[in-house]
């Protein structure tokens, strides 16, 4: 049994598996019922002056038959009076004092409101508080969540109050819905924030009803962007989080967030820089005991790899993950198919003959049996044959060894840069 | 005694409950999950499997993606008796036997797929298809089943003007009369012949050409005649007592429970079925629906060689069905009031020589005769050739079966073209419903070819 507790800047927790600030952590008695089903913490729905909440508020993205590829939400922040939040946050925090409770603040950004709700949540006992700076709908057109995570001095600032008077540690949650996340980081940084969490949702649209043209969700006739989550989005969170992670000037701890939807998605996440974890629409989709299945998955992984803490994973990616000026031009890989785990779907020769880069035969054998072949000189090893393949182990992409020395655009720039420098010496020479 | 015992009828409610369609169809969350699941393959070996060359994938996605419309439209554009052959195709050998998920998976369920997609078009009437701008030729079309209306509707499209002459009240041939309606529901057939009728092609019913027409007088009336024709009713195998109250013909049999009047009696009979091929399987299982009390199913030659599918099989099997393996009718006996009572048999075993069809002679053991004791005898052993009219037209033929060129589509008389069972002779493929459908497509195209290269001659 591997050591799942992780350690985000101070605040310690059981494993890496926390719930997200969001409709799973609204309440005392959801919150723990996920700690009892083994959520390892919880950042609880974010705290403010309450809201009023629409009816119709979710909408999802389904891809070929699969429900929830996407998740999209108009709700707003909490709906229930502060007083109410914080004697259920006490009580939970004594039923369950080893696992982490972080709370989610979002006011106007008025230095006395942040010093205000910081010392009323501190007051009753926390571990740490996550300031949303990224709500991308509702919140944000009253100046507030991404509205004020888009203006990095304005996330600076307000960190930077709430580190004033902040006894816990202070994570400041990011909005993707930037041009450059690293910016709004170190500017949170900059604050004094102790940790970061990303992402928050994307702005987004879940879809149109096509037969009575209005939008999904709509509420009575109307919509608005909401904040879109889940599986589809991980690519962009992951992202991001190892863009922050490889940023020098942030350099603080990272709980990462976005689309995580089982344990290998939260090893990708913690490889890439992330300390831990924070999950809401897996959540939402089956209910809190899918954290068993993430827990068992993530402590076998390690078993099976010798890795005695799952702290030890952290980062471990991050060096791999670079500037494409930095990648070597000269690498080769080349699709190769093995004609026993072959199905003949043909799948591969077609993505290749249409829109790649036409290396792919359908060829009839000695057999008479049909084969599909890689003309390896023409295959540029894009990849995309093994990505349609359905079978796998059927098409590997095989590296082959490099016809010239490693050699990468930077690397390349600079000897031509050398070479025009020399030869306009030789000129006035 | 025996046969004092009392053979009658279900009620008409047991009836209709043992006569509706056994299987039901895939639920919409079963056929989304499915079509899902298809790879979409390029160059799909389920197409090329299918004999009418259905673009399988094509409609599968068009199932996924909600376009029922579309999804049916391609199914009925390939086949026009689709409804059918997504219930009667043996699927396992046809396409769902060429996926490529055998053996990674399993393979999609094509066929229960295709009947979602045209039960839709069923329920949803709308018309899929449209006649052609007419060329002002005409064409007779003999036999309304599967090859015909084929053959009717690919030329209505290319704008031929088209009469069926069918013999029976009921266009549809086979899928109408002779598959059991718990596998094909009639409705099912009736509908593609619809489909066809709506085209504006006239189908003349209960004509039987030969009879209430000559083909000499269609020949002179039309531009070509299509003759398809098909099979016949159960040849008689010369057996002792075949003659006897209590012997049927299995496809009389399964006719008689499609149409609209009392079934043959046979509450709490014991029934042989002499034979094994489909229409045997269907005599059979069809007895058990009738209510029969034992039904066994009587063949020379054993499992190996019999040539009902596998799925017939063990459709059969599991509604209890008995078979007796390696045993040969020798005659039926009857009581003095002329009623069977008695199945004599004797039992056989497979020789070293093979026959003509590569398969193993059966031989008597001598000595082994037994009696069987039953109400009724059912007799499957193939079906009777039209030589009568094959040859009232000088119709070149070989045992019954129309010989045909396979580039032209035509009989031995220039104006005649053959499709169907009548064309179908051993050796020349299964007589599937999808072949006959694919023949009259066939057919209608060669009958095309032949008017646009005579019409651009004359020019």
């Amino acid at each position: 049994m591997a050591d799942l507790r992780i350690n985000l800047a101070g605040i310690e927790a059981p494993n890496p598996f926390w719930l997200a600030s969001a409709p799973p952590t609204n309440t005392g008695y959801q919150v723990q019922r996920a700690f009892e089903a083994g959520w390892g913490g919880a950042v609880w729905k974010t705290l403010g002056d309450p809201i009023i909440n629409t009816s119709s508020r979710f909408a999802a993205v389904h891809f070929n038959g699969q429900r929830v590829a996407g998740f999209n939400n108009i709700e707003l922040i909490t709906d229930r009076p502060l007083e109410v939040n914080l004697k259920e946050i006490y009580e939970t925090k004594k039923k369950f004092p080893k696992h982490a409770l972080v709370v989610s603040l979002m006011v106007e950004p008025k230095r006395e409101k942040w010093h205000e709700i910081v010392k009323r949540v501190e007051a009753i006992g926390v571990d740490g508080l996550e300031l949303n700076f990224g709500c991308p709908h509702g919140m944000a057109e009253r100046g507030m969540g991404a509205a004020s995570g888009q203006q990095p001095d304005l996330v600076e600032m307000q960190t930077m109050w709430v580190k004033e008077v902040a006894q816990t540690p202070v994570i400041v949650k990011l909005t993707p819905n930037i041009t450059d996340i690293t910016v709004v980081a170190r500017h949170a940084v900059s604050g004094g924030a102790d940790a970061i969490s990303l992402i928050n949702t994307i702005n987004s649209l879940a879809g149109v009803d096509i037969h009575s043209w209005n939008t999904i969700p709509h509420v009575g006739g109307k919509g608005s962007h909401g904040g879109y989550c889940g599986p589809a989005v991980k690519p962009i969170a992951l992202n991001m989080v190892a863009e922050c992670a490889r940023d020098m000037h942030v350099g603080v701890p990272i709980s990462g967030i976005g689309g995580i939807s089982n344990w290998q998605d939260a090893v990708e996440f913690m490889l890439m820089g992330a300390a831990g974890v924070q999950i809401c629409t897996a959540a939402m989709h089956h209910g809190f005991r899918i954290v068993e299945e993430m827990i068992d998955g993530l402590n076998n992984y390690l078993d099976d790899k010798g890795i005695s803490s799952v702290r030890d994973i952290v980062g471990k990616s991050v060096e791999r993950y670079s500037n494409w000026g930095d990648l070597d031009l000269n690498y080769r890989v080349v699709a190769r198919i093995d004609q026993e785990t072959c199905i003949n779907c043909n799948k591969c020769h077609i993505a290749c003959e249409d829109t790649s880069h036409q290396c792919i035969d359908m060829l009839t054998n000695a057999d008479g049996k049909q084969v599909l072949e890689v003309r390896e000189e023409d295959c540029v090893g894009c990849n995309l044959c093994s990505i349609v393949c359905p079978v796998d182990g059927a098409i590997e992409m095989v590296e082959l060894p490099g016809i010239q020395p490693p050699m990468t655009w930077n690397d390349r720039q600079r000897a031509i840069e050398k070479l025009n420098a020399a030869s306009s010496e030789m000129e006035v020479v | 005694m025996e046969h004092s015992r009392v053979i009658g009828l279900l009620s008409p409610e047991r009836l209709t409950a043992n006569f509706a369609e056994a299987q039901p169809g895939l639920t919409r969350k079963a056929a989304m999950e499915e079509s899902n699941r298809c790879l979409y393959c390029y160059d799909a070996p389920c197409i090329t499997a299918c004999p009418t060359g259905i673009n399988i994938p094509s409609f599968i996605k068009r199932i996924a993606t909600d376009n029922l419309k579309g999804a049916a439209t391609t199914i009925m554009d390939s086949n026009p008796v689709g409804a059918s052959c997504a219930r009667v195709c043996p699927t396992e050998e046809l396409c769902e036997g060429a996926c490529v998920l055998n053996g990674a998976s399993k393979p999609i369920m094509i066929g229960m797929l295709q009947r979602y997609a045209t039960d839709w078009a069923i329920q949803s009437g709308q018309q899929l298809f449209a006649p052609g701008p007419s060329n002002a030729k005409k064409v007779a079309v003999i036999g309304g089943g599967p090859a015909g209306l084929s053959a009717a509707r690919e030329l209505a499209r290319e704008g031929f003007s088209v009469v069926i002459y069918e013999a029976k009240p009921m266009a549809g041939g086979l899928d109408t009369h002779g598959i059991v309606s718990f596998r094909l529901p009639q409705t099912v057939s009736l509908w593609e012949v619809e489909q066809v009728e709506k085209l504006g092609v006239e189908i003349k019913t209960g004509v039987k050409v030969g009879v209430d027409v000559s083909a000499k007088q269609l020949i002179e009336d039309y531009d070509a005649v299509v003759l398809a024709a098909g099979m016949g009713y159960v040849p008689s195998i010369g057996l002792e007592g075949e003659e006897l109250a209590g012997v049927y013909d299995a496809i009389q049999l399964v006719e008689r429970t499609k149409l609209h009047e009392p079934s043959i009696a046979l509450l709490g009979a014991k029934v042989a079925v002499i034979g094994a091929g489909n229409t045997a399987i269907d005599a059979a299982t069809c007895s058990v629906r009738l209510g029969a009390e034992q039904v066994k199913m009587v063949y020379r030659r054993t499992r190996d060689e019999m040539t009902a599918y596998d799925f017939e099989y063990e459709f059969a099997k599991q509604e209890g069905v008995e078979f007796s393996w390696l045993t040969a009718p020798k005659r039926i006996i009857g009581d003095s009031n002329g009623k069977v009572t008695h199945l004599e048999c004797v039992q056989m075993q497979l020789s070293d020589k093979a026959g003509a069809d590569g398969r193993a002679i059966p031989i008597p053991i001598e000595g082994s005769e037994f009696l069987m004791p039953v109400d009724a005898v059912v007799l499957a052993i193939g079906q009777k050739r039209h030589v009568g009219l094959i040859e009232s037209i000088g119709l070149k033929h070989d045992r019954g079966v129309v010989i045909i060129d396979e580039a032209t589509r035509r009989t031995s008389h220039p104006k005649v073209y053959a499709a169907g069972d009548i064309v179908f002779g051993s050796g020349k493929g299964d007589a599937m419903v999808v072949s006959a459908a694919e023949q009259g497509k066939q057919t209608a195209y060669a009958i095309s070819r032949h008017f646009a290269a005579t019409s651009s001659e004359a020019i």
